[in-house]
């Protein structure tokens, strides 16, 4: 897009442009006008975005008749830190929160295992059935969680493995958009590197550790801010595959919140959802180019 | 080193990818498929073949045909709402400077919030009696509305969840496929005086087709699979207003253990997003402005 005018000129008239014709004067009003407007309405765009989280912190604080006035106050009297501990308590929190932690790093590290030689495998060797092979992984990328939940329920059950950490991890213990994502970084990595360190008899796996892996570390804390975030984020899979506390994670247990403390509990409710999303919030406005990065290249599969 | 591990090396080191995607989403299938053809209520041992009789009871079925209606529904109006809109704000938010990438974080920041958070958020937002929306529209003199309670808005506010979370995603992906244009050509074209419209229809739109046709895809795809803001804001209702496939499998699967009768509704989605994506893969290979 072309820069607006405005840009290039002083926005009031001043002292020299003071002198000006009428018409120029007025154009360098309107323009400034127009950029004006133009700020204004981003603004409310952020509004759009930005007042409902507003609105769940200031829920959060205000105590239980407080919420149901209307129409609605946006400061409360006095802020009630106590829905936060409420919130807390209302479960086995310390439990959810280790769960989902193990939860996402676990799928995290059995990816990077995964994907990392099956990446350079795909990238680095000629073999029989290689592009019928990479063609099975990206296939699966078009075959979502949503799809398939009733049968692995069933596989993981007959395995009793449900209610456990395992049924949570393994399904995703590989990544089709990793491979495919640090298959082209590989790729892109020089091939004289590799040659001389062959020819120096440097072992394969050696290669692969001490020379590829750290070249496309970018491409990896891309794919693992986008892994560990989806996960952690993750309800419909731990809802699924769980019934009991031993390995629900946070999601569910804030979700379950409704069902404790009944469903009009609005200010212990927001409180616990600030607990749940402003750390991911706060992550993402501290590295924000990195994680809009990680979750753009996500999309272009 | 031996020959033979040599050749079967690349072997070995997509094997452990590779058993998890066999493992987990290929034989899955299969095994879907394999159950819909049967009745089987999770309990017994015995499943018992009924050839398509799940899928004959499920297309008489009122309720499955209401939820294919709502399904397309939800997702014709998310799709249209939330890639319509994206295409101007890109336009309009495409600029580097800190305030254009504040803007751009404040619109993107519900993608990366987990869905239980967007969906408690957003039932309290619509709360018939306090909350805050109807307190806007109180203040603009309408309402008040009854959101999620009515089974006459009750889609349509789903639809306006699902728009407020993928917006922002849409428009980031929109301008990075903005700023992939060469350069050149606009200016080119602001050197032919060029009206901003037509340099929109002919170079902007034409260059972008590729972003367009992968956003939608991957919306529809995205829309025809939700779950998580009906399970927790609607629960399929009222009165199966807002029942959708992957709740419908759910429920089916769950709470009335007809594995096959969840496991055919299961294929028909399989099939409904498996056109989509050969669809998508067909439209691009003909498409020559593609820029990977």
């Amino acid at each position: 897009m072309a820069p607006s005018r405005a840009d290039a000129r002083p926005v009031f008239a001043t002292g020299r442009g003071a002198g000006r014709p009428a018409a120029a004067r007025f154009r360098a009003a309107l323009d400034a006008a127009l950029r004006i407007a133009n700020i204004v309405c981003m603004l409310l765009l952020v509004c759009v975005f930005a007042l409902p989280f507003a609105w769940m912190i200031s829920t959060s604080l205000k105590t239980l008749p407080e919420t149901m006035r209307f129409p609605p106050d946006w400061i409360p009297d006095r802020p009630v830190w106590s829905n936060y501990a409420d919130a807390w308590n209302s479960g086995p929190f310390p439990k959810y929160f280790l769960n989902s932690l193990i939860v996402s790093s676990g799928i995290l590290v059995l990816q990077f295992l995964t994907i990392i030689p099956a990446a350079y495998a795909f990238a680095r060797f000629r073999f029989p059935g290689r592009g019928l092979l990479f063609g099975l992984v990206m296939a699966t990328l078009m075959i979502p969680p949503q799809l398939i939940f009733l049968p692995v329920y069933l596989m993981l059950s007959d395995w009793k493995l449900l209610n456990t950490h395992f049924a949570l991890i393994l399904p995703f213990a590989s990544s089709a958009f990793g491979i495919f994502l640090l298959r082209q970084s590989f790729l892109q990595t020089a091939g004289e590197l590799i040659e001389a360190a062959r020819l120096d008899n440097a072992p394969e796996w050696k290669i692969m550790i001490r020379i590829m892996a750290p070249l496309a570390r970018p491409v990896l804390a891309t794919f693992a801010l986008f892994s560990f975030i989806s996960h952690w984020n993750d309800y419909f899979w731990p809802l699924v595959m769980t019934t009991n506390e031993s390995a629900r994670t946070l999601p569910i247990g804030i979700a379950k919140i409704r069902e404790t403390e009944g469903t009009a509990t609005w200010n212990v409710l927001m409180a616990a959802n600030v607990m749940l999303a402003v750390p991911v919030l706060l992550a993402f406005f501290a590295a924000q180019r990195h994680i809009i990065r990680a979750f753009v290249y996500s999309g272009i599969k | 080193m031996p020959m033979v591990p040599k050749r079967l090396k690349p072997y070995a080191m997509i094997a452990p990818a590779l058993a998890v995607f066999s493992l987990f989403y290929l034989y899955p299938i299969g095994y879907m498929i394999h159950l819909s053809f049967h009745e089987w209520n999770f309990i017994s041992p015995e499943k018992t073949y009924v050839g398509l009789g799940n899928y004959r009871e499920m297309l008489t079925d009122d309720v499955f045909l209401q939820v294919l209606r709502n399904s397309a529904l939800y997702t014709v109006m998310t799709v249209l709402l939330a890639t319509g809109t994206a295409l101007p704000l890109a336009l309009w938010l495409n600029r580097k400077s800190g305030f254009h990438a504040f803007v751009q974080g404040a619109i993107f920041s519900p993608h990366i919030i987990s869905l239980v958070s967007v969906s408690l958020l957003w039932s309290w937002l619509m709360d018939p009696e306090y909350g805050l929306l109807n307190g806007l529209l109180h203040w603009f003199g309408i309402g008040p509305l009854k959101w999620l309670n009515d089974p006459g808005t009750a889609l349509l506010s789903l639809v306006i969840v699902a728009v407020w979370k993928n917006l922002g995603y849409n428009t980031i992906v929109f301008i990075a496929g903005l700023q992939s244009i060469p350069p050149e050509l606009l200016e080119a074209a602001a050197l032919d005086r060029s009206k901003p419209w037509t340099t929109f229809r002919r170079i902007i739109l034409p260059m972008l087709s590729p972003t367009l046709f992968f956003l939608v895809i991957i919306n529809l795809i995205g829309s025809f699979q939700v779950f998580e803001t009906i399970a927790i804001m609607t629960q399929g209702g009222p009165v199966h207003s807002t029942n959708t496939l992957v709740y419908y499998i759910y429920e089916y699967g769950f709470r009335y253990f007809k594995i096959g009768h969840a496991s055919a509704a299961g294929v028909i989605l399989l099939v409904i997003v498996g056109t989509l994506t050969l669809g998508y893969f067909r439209l691009l290979s003909r498409r020559v402005h593609y820029y990977g």
